[in-house]
C-alpha cells in the first residue's frame, strides 16, 4: 500500500486557520480534481441517468416523459426476454467455463509439462496475439474462418473430406460466439495462471517427485490447491465481464439469426440504438448495472484490494 | 518424470533404474502434450497467416497458399475505393482521426493518472482509503453497461453552444473523454504503485529546495518514474487505437471515422465481402499493435502476480 509520509512539523500537517485549511485544500485540487471530474461525469452521473431513464419512455425525440414502472412491466411480459435470458446464461456459463478450464490447461501445459521455456513462450505468445488485435480485425478473421461460402476455412477442410459447405454462423451462432470470446478469455486465464504456477516453489514439486508422486498427483495435490485464488478470481471476474460484454457478438452476428445469439447486454444496446427506445433500453441495462455494482462489492469483499488489482495489470 | 533433461533433480543411479516401459510412457505423454498444444494453437496461426496471404493475393487456398500475387488489395492507400455502387472515403483522413483519438486518450490518461496516482500514493487526507477502494471498484465495474446513459450525456453536451460540437456526440474528442475515463482507474492504480516505490528523500529534497507540491511532482518525481509512465502510455495508446464500440455508437459522420469504423464499414454486407481489400485494410490497421506485440511479447507475458521470474 501507500508509503506513509514521515511527519515533519510545520509542513502542511497542521492546518490552523480557515485560510490555511483552504490553502491546504487548494493543493489537492489540481491532483485529484481532473480524476474526480471524469469519474463523476462518466461513471456516477451515468448510473443516475440510467436509473432515471429506465422510468421514462424516452425515444428518438430525447424527451423525459416519465412513465412510472411501465418499462419494467413490459420487461416481464416481453416475449423475447426469456429467450434472451436463456441465451445470456448459456453464453456466460459456457464461455466462463471454457475460459477458466482452457486457460488453466494452456498454463499448465506450457509451464509445467513443456520443459523448455522458449517453446512454452511461443505457444503463450500465439494465444496472446488475439488479445492484442483490434476487435474488428479479430472478427474478420473469424468471419473468414467460418464463412458460409466455399472460401471459408472450415468449409475448405470439409471439401477436402468430401463434405458440402455449411453456413456455420447461421447454424451454430452460439457455439462460435463462445469460441470467439473463449480464445480471448482463455489467454487472460493463461497469463494469470502461468504466472501463478511459476511462483510455486520448485522444491515443493521436486519433493513430491522424490516421494514418487505422478504428474497427475502433483497437478491435483499441489498445483490446483496453490491456484485456488487465481482460479476463483478468474471465474468471478469473467462472469461479470461476460455479462456486460457484447462487442464481438455485435460484430459477428449482431444477435442473429432471429435472436439466436442475442444476449442481455446486446438487447439493451439494440433497444436503445436500433429501435431508439432509450427508456426501455435503459431499464434493461439497469438490471446489468445493479448486478455489476453488487458483483463488484462482492469481489472486493472476497478478494480484497491486492488480489483484485494485481492480475488486472497483466490482463489489461 | 524428467529423465535426461534435468540431471540435477534426479541422481544418475535413479535414472538408470527407470524401466523402459516407464520411459515410453513419459515419451508418449510428451508427444500427447505437444500435439494437443499444436492442434489448439493452429487455428489462431492459420487466421493470421491467412490475413497476410489474403492481403497480397487474389485467392488463398486453405489459408496459407496464395494463388496469384497482387497489390491491388492495397489500393485503398492511394485513392478512394469503390465496391459495387458504394464509394468509400480516402483512408488518410481516417488514419489521422485514429491517431488523434489514440493520442488524445494517451495524453488524458497519462496526465490524469499521474496526477491522481501521486495524490493517492503521497497525500494524507481524509477519505484516502475510500478513494483508493473506489478506484479499484471502478476498475472492476463493467463501464460498458452505462453506454446508453453516456450517449445521453454526450447528447446533452452536444447541445451546449460553442463547446458542444467538440465534446459532444459525433466528435472524436467527446469519445476521447469517455474512453479515457474508463481507462483511468486502472492506470491511476498502476501509477500509484510506481510512486509508492520512490523514496521520500527525493521528494523532501525538492521541498527543501523550495518546490511546491505541483512543482515537485513535475520536476522531480515524474522524471524518476518515466519508464513506468511509458508503459501506461503505450497501453493507453493501443486501447485508443483499437477502440470500436464507443466510437461506433457515438460517431455518425464518415469524416469523423477512425480505422475501426472504416474497416467495419468495409465488412458491410458480408455476403459480398471483398476479403482481399478487407484483409489489406485490416493488416494496415493492425500495424501499431503488431509492432508493439513483436517487440514486447516476452515482457508482456512476464508481467505477473508477485514479480517472480518468468
Amino acid at each position: 500500500m501507500a508509503t506513509e509520509a514521515p511527519v515533519i512539523e510545520g509542513l502542511e500537517r497542521r492546518p490552523i486557520s480557515l485560510l490555511a485549511r483552504l490553502k491546504n485544500f487548494a493543493v489537492y485540487v489540481p491532483f485529484l480534481g481532473p480524476f474526480l471530474f471524469l469519474v463523476a461525469t462518466y461513471f456516477f452521473l451515468p448510473v443516475v441517468i440510467t436509473t432515471l431513464l429506465s422510468f421514462t419512455g424516452m425515444d428518438s425525440k430525447m424527451l423525459w416523459d416519465f412513465v412510472g414502472l411501465d418499462n419494467f412491466k413490459r420487461l416481464f411480459s416481453d416475449p423475447i426476454i426469456p429467450r434472451i435470458a436463456r441465451n445470456t446464461a448459456i453464453y456466460v456459463v459456457f464461455t466462463c467455463t471454457f475460459n477458466v478450464f482452457f486457460g488453466f490447461f494452456l498454463a499448465l501445459l506450457t509451464t509445467y509439462f513443456v520443459e523448455r521455456e522458449n517453446i512454452g513462450l511461443i505457444f503463450r505468445s500465439i494465444w496472446l496475439l488475439p488479445r492484442m488485435t483490434p476487435s474488428v480485425i479479430y472478427i474478420i478473421m473469424w468471419q473468414w474462418f467460418v464463412s458460409p461460402t466455399d472460401v471459408g476455412f472450415v468449409n475448405q477442410i470439409l471439401h477436402a473430406l468430401g463434405q458440402p459447405s455449411q453456413a456455420w454462423l447461421a447454424r451454430q451462432p452460439m457455439t462460435i460466439i463462445i469460441l470467439v470470446n473463449g480464445v480471448i478469455g482463455a489467454s487472460f486465464g493463461m497469463i494469470i495462471f502461468s504466472a501463478a504456477i511459476k511462483s510455486i516453489p520448485v522444491d515443493l514439486i521436486r519433493a513430491a517427485r522424490v516421494d514418487g508422486a505422478s504428474d497427475l498427483a502433483i497437478v491435483r495435490r499441489i498445483i490446483v490447491p496453490m491456484l485456488k485464488w487465481p482460479i476463483m478470481f478468474m471465474t468471478v471476474w469473467q462472469t461479470l465481464s461476460l455479462l456486460a460484454s457484447y462487442e464481438y457478438i455485435l460484430l459477428l452476428t449482431d444477435g442473429g439469426p432471429f435472436y439466436k445469439s442475442e444476449v442481455w447486454a446486446l438487447n439493451a444496446y439494440h433497444r436503445a440504438f436500433s429501435s431508439l427506445q432509450f427508456g426501455y433500453g435503459a431499464s434493461i441495462a439497469l438490471v446489468l448495472v445493479v448486478v455489476g455494482i453488487i458483483a463488484t462489492f462482492i469481489m472486493l469483499k472476497l478478494f480484497g484490494f491486492r488480489r483484485l488489482m494485481e492480475p488486472a495489470k497483466a490482463g489489461a | 518424470m524428467q529423465t535426461q533433461k534435468t540431471p540435477t533433480t534426479v541422481p544418475a543411479e535413479l535414472v538408470a533404474k527407470v524401466p523402459l516401459r516407464e520411459r515410453i510412457r513419459v515419451r508418449a505423454g510428451k508427444i500427447l502434450v505437444y500435439s494437443f498444444l499444436v492442434l489448439v494453437s493452429a487455428p489462431i496461426v492459420v487466421m493470421y497467416v491467412w490475413l497476410f496471404m489474403q492481403s497480397i493475393s487474389t485467392q488463398v487456398l486453405l489459408g496459407f497458399m496464395p494463388q496469384k500475387l497482387s497489390l491491388n488489395n492495397w489500393r485503398f492507400l492511394w485513392g478512394e475505393v469503390t465496391i459495387g455502387v458504394k464509394t468509400y472515403i480516402s483512408i488518410w483522413p481516417v488514419v489521422l482521426n485514429t491517431f488523434l483519438f489514440a493520442i488524445g486518450v494517451t495524453f488524458l490518461v497519462v496526465l490524469v493518472s499521474t496526477l491522481s496516482g501521486f495524490a493517492l500514493s503521497r497525500f494524507q487526507f481524509r477519505g484516502r482509503t475510500q478513494l483508493t477502494s473506489m478506484t479499484i471498484l471502478l476498475h472492476a465495474f463493467p463501464g460498458v453497461t452505462l453506454l446508453i446513459a453516456i450517449y445521453y450525456i454526450l447528447f446533452a453536451l452536444w447541445k451546449v453552444p460553442i463547446i458542444g460540437p467538440i465534446i459532444g456526440l459525433n466528435s472524436i474528442w467527446g469519445v476521447v473523454f469517455v474512453k479515457s475515463a474508463l481507462e483511468i482507474p486502472m492506470a491511476a492504480w498502476i501509477v500509484k504503485g510506481f510512486f509508492d516505490d520512490i523514496s521520500w528523500d527525493i521528494e523532501w529534497a525538492a521541498y527543501v529546495d523550495g518546490c511546491s507540491r505541483l512543482q515537485a511532482w513535475r520536476r522531480v518525481i515524474l522524471p524518476v518514474i518515466q519508464p513506468g509512465i511509458a508503459s501506461v502510455a503505450i497501453f493507453a495508446f493501443l486501447a485508443g487505437w483499437s477502440e470500436f464500440l464507443y466510437l461506433f455508437t457515438f460517431i455518425f459522420e464518415q469524416k469523423n471515422f477512425t480505422l475501426s469504423l472504416y474497416v467495419k464499414q468495409l465488412i458491410g454486407d458480408f455476403k459480398f465481402v471483398d476479403y482481399g481489400l478487407l484483409s489489406a485494410a485490416a493488416l494496415f490497421y493492425m500495424i501499431p499493435p503488431l509492432l508493439f506485440f513483436l517487440f514486447t511479447q516476452k515482457s508482456l507475458l512476464k508481467v505477473s502476480f508477485g514479480g517472480i521470474k518468468g
